[in-house]
C-alpha cells in the first residue's frame, strides 16, 4: 500500500489540531475560565486559520541551526574584542537602553503567550501562543547573551533586571507590558501582538538592528537578523487574531476598536524612547525618527487600516495628534534624558555640531525653531564648565508614566498637562490619549506603580537622591550615570584606542 | 589611521552581570547562568491581573509550596534556549532518520492485523494524554515563579507537543496518512471504557489548580507510570511478539522519558529538601494522584501487559519517591 502524501494543512490538522476534545468529565469552562469576560464572543474556534503551520520537529531542527550561526558570532565577538568596533563609545549607551528597557519585555512577552498560550479554547490559537511564547524566551536570552560582552567593558549593563524592576524611566515600558499581561487574553493579543508586534514592531526593531549594523555592532545585528523569522511569525498571528476577532461576532467589533485606540497610543507613547535613541544615540544616524515613522507607520498602517475598513475598523483615535508629534517627541525626550542624566543609568550628551546640523537638516519645520537653541544654550553653559542637571523629581503621567515633558502639538512652547478626579484624587497626564485610557479604566490605573510618587513616599529607600539611586536602584553612581564626557566609559575607550 | 590595539590593555571591568555576580562571586559565568536568574521581574508590578484581582502578575501563592529562593531549581542539564533547541535537534534528526527507515522499508506491513489493531487501541490515544502534559506543563509555566522552574516546564511543555505529533505519525504510518487510524483511536478516546479513567484523570489535571501540585501529577505520578508501562514495559512485551520495529518510532520518547526523569527528580528533591511542610504536601499530593492515575492506568496495564504490570509500573514509581525524599513510609 503506497502512503498518501498529506498537504500541510491537512497533515498539521491531524497532527496539532485534532489533539484536543470536548470534555465529558469536567467542565470546560473551568480548565479555560478567562475567554468570556471581556465581553469578546468566540462562536466557532474551528475557524482559527493557523498562521502558521510548524510541527515540533521542524521547529527544534530549525531554530537549532539559527542558534548555532548566531552563537559562532557571539563568540568571535567576544574573541576578537568586538566592542572595539563600534563606531563610537556613545553608542553602547543604546545598547544599555536596550537591555534594561527591551529584553525585560521579551521576557514578559514569553509569559504573556505562555498564559494565553495556556487559556485559549482553541487549540491551534493555543499552540501558534506557545512558539510565541518560546521564541520570545529566545529572545531575552539571547539578549543578554549578545550584551554579555559589552557589560564586561561598559558600564550601566551590570544590573538590568533589577533596575526594570525600579528605576523612574524604566517604568515607561513595564508598566506597558504589566498593562497588556494584567489585561484579557484577547486584549493581550490586539495589544501585543496586533498593535505592537504587527504594526508598530518595525519601529522598535529597525532603528535597533540598523542603527547596530550602521554603528559596527555585529553581535546585535547578527541577533536582529536571526529573530526575524520569529518576528514574522509573530506578525501574522496578529493578523489573524485581529481577522479572527472581527470575523467572529460583529459584537466584538467595538470592543476591538477601544483596544486599537488604547494599545496605539501606549505604543507611540513607548516608542518615545526609540525615537530620542534614533535621533540622539546613533553616533551613525540610519535615518531620522520622523523618516521611520513615515515609512512604517504612516505607508504601512495606512494600507493596513484602509484594509480593516471592511470589517467596520477605522484608524486608531488621535492619528493627528500622533502625525504632529513625529516632529518633536525624540528632541523633547532626549532633552528632558539630558537635564536628568544624573539620574539616568545611561550616560547623556550634547549633541556635536555635525549632528545638530544633521537634526536641523532632518527637521526643517520644527528643529531651528524649538530645540536647537536649547543645545546652543547647553553648550554655552558646558563651555563655562556648568554642565546643567534639573534638580528636583518631575510630575509623572499617570498611564504611561512619562513625565509631563511633551508639549501641545499645536503650540510647542506650552506644555501639554490634563488633569482628571477620580474618587477625591486627582491624577495627571501628557496628553489626550493617556487621560482617556486613564478614564476608561481608572480603577486599573490607580493603581500604577510611579517611581516619582514612590520615591516621595519613601518607599525606594533614601533620604537624598543619590542613596535611592545607589542603594535602591544599584547604580554606580558616578559611573553609570552623568554626562559621556570624563565617564570611564570614555577613559577606557580612549585608552583601548591609544588616545590620550 | 589604523590603531594598534594591545589585547594586555582590555581587561574587563567585570566577569558577569551583578546579579549572577551577588549569587555565585565575582568570575566568568555561565550561559545558562545568565540566560536564567534573576529574568522574571520581582517587584513593583503596575496592576493586578484582571483576570486573577487575587495575586500579582508573577505571585509566589500560586502555589502551597513555599521556597526561600525559587532559582534554587536548577536544572541539571542546564537548559536554556539555544542549548535545549540544539539537543532536541540532534534527537529529532535521529527519529526523523527511524520514521524514514521505517516507512521506506514499510515496515508497518511486517505488523500482523492484530498487533497494528492493539497499536492504535493502546498506543495511539497516548496523543490525547501528551497533549495533556502540553497544557499541563504550559500552566506552570505561565503561572509558576522563577525563571529556573519556569523555563524548563516551557520546554517540557513544548516536548510534549512534540511527542503528541509523534504519535499522531505513528498513527498515519498505520494507516497509510488516511487519518482513518487517528480518528479511529480518538472515538477510543472519547468512548472506549478502556481509556474512560485516563481521560477523566487528564480532565480532572486540567481544572487542578496549585501549579506545583499539578506538576507532581503530571510530570512525576502520570509520567512515571506512564513511561514505565508504555516505554519498558511494552515496548519489552512488543519486542518479543513480533512489534521489535515499533521500537524505531519510540525511541526519541524513550530517550526523552530518561532525561525528563533526571530533571523532575531533581526539582522534587530541592521542594522536598527544602522544609518539612514542603515534604508534607509533596506526599499528599503524590499520594492522592497516585492512587487517581494507578485507578485510572489499571484497564490500560491489564489490556496492554496482563496482571502484574500496574504494581510494577508503581514500584518504580515509589522507588523514585525514596530517592527524592519524599516517601515517608507509608507509601
Ligand atoms: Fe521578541
Ligand atoms: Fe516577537
Ligand atoms: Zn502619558
Amino acid at each position: 500500500m503506497a502512503a498518501k502524501k498529506l498537504n500541510t494543512k491537512d497533515k498539521y490538522r491531524l497532527l496539532t489540531r485534532d489533539l484536543d476534545w470536548e470534555f465529558s468529565y469536567e467542565d470546560r469552562k473551568q480548565a479555560f475560565p478567562f475567554e468570556e469576560f471581556e465581553g469578546i464572543k468566540i462562536t466557532d474556534w474551528s475557524k482559527w486559520e493557523d498562521p502558521f503551520r510548524l510541527t515540533m520537529d521542524t521547529y527544534w531542527k530549525y531554530q537549532a541551526e539559527k542558534e548555532k550561526k548566531l552563537y559562532a558570532i557571539f563568540d568571535a565577538v567576544a574573541q576578537n574584542n568586538g566592542h572595539t568596533n563600534i563606531s563610537d563609545p556613545r553608542y553602547a549607551n543604546a545598547l544599555k537602553l536596550f537591555l534594561t528597557g527591551v529584553s525585560p519585555l521579551e521576557y514578559q512577552a514569553h509569559q504573556g503567550f505562555a498564559h494565553t498560550g495556556r487559556q485559549f479554547g482553541g487549540v491551534g490559537a493555543r499552540i501558534a501562543c506557545q512558539m510565541q511564547s518560546i521564541d520570545e524566551l529566545r529572545h531575552v536570552q539571547t539578549q543578554v547573551h549578545a550584551m554579555s560582552h559589552y557589560n564586561k567593558f561598559f558600564d550601566g549593563f551590570q544590573d538590568w533586571s533589577h533596575m526594570h524592576d525600579r528605576v523612574w524611566y524604566l517604568s515607561v515600558p513595564k508598566s506597558f507590558f504589566d498593562d497588556a499581561r494584567s489585561a484579557g487574553p484577547f486584549e493581550f493579543l490586539v495589544a501585543i501582538s496586533f498593535s505592537f508586534e504587527y504594526v508598530l514592531t518595525n519601529l522598535l526593531f529597525v532603528p535597533f538592528m540598523s542603527g547596530a549594523a550602521y554603528n559596527g555592532d555585529m553581535a546585535t545585528v547578527t541577533f536582529g537578523f536571526s529573530a526575524q523569522s520569529d518576528e514574522a511569525r509573530h506578525m501574522t498571528l496578529g493578523l489573524e487574531v485581529i481577522k479572527f476577532l472581527l470575523e467572529q461576532h460583529e459584537d466584538n467589533v467595538p470592543i476591538v476598536q477601544e483596544w486599537i485606540d488604547k494599545w496605539f497610543w501606549r505604543g507611540t507613547r513607548l516608542l518615545t524612547l526609540v525615537s530620542m535613541m534614533m535621533d540622539y544615540m546613533l553616533p551613525n544616524k540610519v535615518m531620522s525618527w520622523k523618516e521611520a515613522w513615515e515609512v512604517y507607520f504612516e505607508e504601512a498602517g495606512g494600507a493596513l487600516f484602509k484594509d480593516l475598513a471592511r470589517y467596520g475598523i477605522r484608524a486608531p483615535k488621535y492619528a493627528e495628534t500622533i502625525e504632529k508629534e513625529k516632529e518633536h517627541v525624540s528632541h523633547q525626550a532626549w532633552w528632558l534624558f539630558y537635564s536628568y542624566g544624573d539620574a539616568t543609568a545611561f550616560h547623556t550628551w550634547i549633541p556635536s555640531d555635525e549632528e545638530l546640523d544633521w537634526l536641523s537638516e532632518k527637521y526643517p519645520d520644527t528643529f531651528d525653531k524649538y530645540y536647537r537653541p536649547r543645545w546652543e544654550m547647553a553648550k554655552k553653559m558646558e563651555a563655562q564648565g556648568k554642565r546643567f542637571y534639573t534638580k528636583g523629581l518631575p510630575q509623572l503621567c499617570n498611564c504611561c508614566q512619562i513625565p509631563l515633558m511633551f508639549t501641545e502639538m499645536d503650540n510647542p512652547t506650552q506644555l501639554a498637562y490634563r488633569d482628571t478626579v477620580y474618587k477625591d484624587e486627582r491624577y495627571h497626564f501628557c496628553s489626550d490619549g493617556c487621560h482617556d485610557i486613564f478614564v476608561a479604566e481608572p480603577e486599573k490605573y490607580v493603581q500604577s506603580w510611579l517611581p516619582v510618587h514612590q520615591i516621595l513616599q519613601g518607599n525606594c529607600g533614601g533620604p537624598g537622591l543619590e542613596d535611592v539611586l545607589r542603594d535602591y536602584y544599584r547604580m554606580n553612581v558616578g559611573a553609570d550615570n552623568l554626562d559621556m564626557k570624563g565617564s570611564p566609559d570614555e577613559q577606557r575607550w580612549n585608552s583601548w584606542k591609544g588616545v590620550a | 589611521m589604523s590603531v594598534e590595539i594591545k589585547t594586555s590593555t582590555l581587561e574587563p571591568v567585570r566577569n558577569t552581570f551583578a546579579n549572577i555576580e551577588r549569587r555565585f562571586g565575582d568570575k566568568p559565568a555561565t550561559r545558562y547562568q545568565e540566560a536564567t536568574y534573576d529574568l522574571q521581574a520581582e517587584t513593583n508590578y503596575h496592576y493586578r491581573p484582571l483576570w486573577q484581582p487575587e495575586f500579582e502578575l508573577n505571585d509566589k501563592g500560586r502555589t502551597a509550596i513555599e521556597m526561600q529562593d525559587w532559582y534554587a531549581f536548577k536544572d541539571p542539564r542546564q537548559y536554556y534556549y539555544g542549548a535545549y533547541v540544539g539537543q532536541r535537534a540532534r534527537m529529532q534528526e535521529h527519529a526523523e532518520n527511524n520514521y524514514a527507515f521505517f516507512e521506506k522499508r514499510n515496515l508497518a506491513a511486517l505488523l500482523s492485523d492484530e498487533l497494528r489493531a492493539s497499536l492504535i487501541r493502546l498506543l495511539v490515544p497516548l496523543r490525547h494524554v501528551e497533549h495533556t502534559a502540553n497544557l499541563n506543563n504550559m500552566y506552570g509555566t505561565a503561572y509558576g515563579y522563577g525563571t529556573a522552574i519556569t523555563q524548563a516546564l516551557l520546554y517540557d511543555a513544548m516536548d510534549r507537543l512534540g511527542i503528541a505529533q509523534y504519535f499522531s505519525r505513528i498513527g498515519l504510518i498505520l494507516d497509510g496518512n488516511s487519518g482513518d487510524a487517528l480518528v479511529e483511536a480518538k472515538q477510543l478516546w472519547l468512548q472506549a471504557p478502556l481509556w474512560q479513567g485516563m481521560r477523566a484523570l487528564c480532565e480532572e489535571t486540567l481544572v487542578t489548580e496549585d501549579w506545583f501540585e499539578l506538576f507532581v501529577a503530571q510530570d512525576l505520578v502520570i509520567d512515571s507510570l506512564v513511561s514505565d508501562l508504555v516505554y519498558t514495559q511494552f515496548d519489552t512485551w512488543l519486542a518479543a511478539n513480533g512489534g521489535q520495529d515499533v521500537a524505531m518510532l519510540t525511541e526519541f520518547m524513550q530517550e526523552w522519558c530518561k532525561e525528563h526523569t533526571r530533571w523532575v527528580d531533581a526539582v522534587l528533591k530541592i521542594a522536598a529538601a527544602e522544609s518539612d511542610a514542603n515534604k508534607a504536601l509533596l506526599g499528599q499530593w503524590v499520594e492522592r494522584w497516585r492512587g487517581k492515575a494507578a485507578e485510572a492506568l489499571a484497564p490500560i496495564a491489564q489490556e496492554m501487559l496482563g496482571d502484574d504490570a500496574l504494581a510494577e509500573s508503581l514500584a518504580a514509581l515509589d522507588k523514585r519517591l525514596v530517592k527524592a525524599g519524599i516517601a515517608g513510609g507509608n507509601l
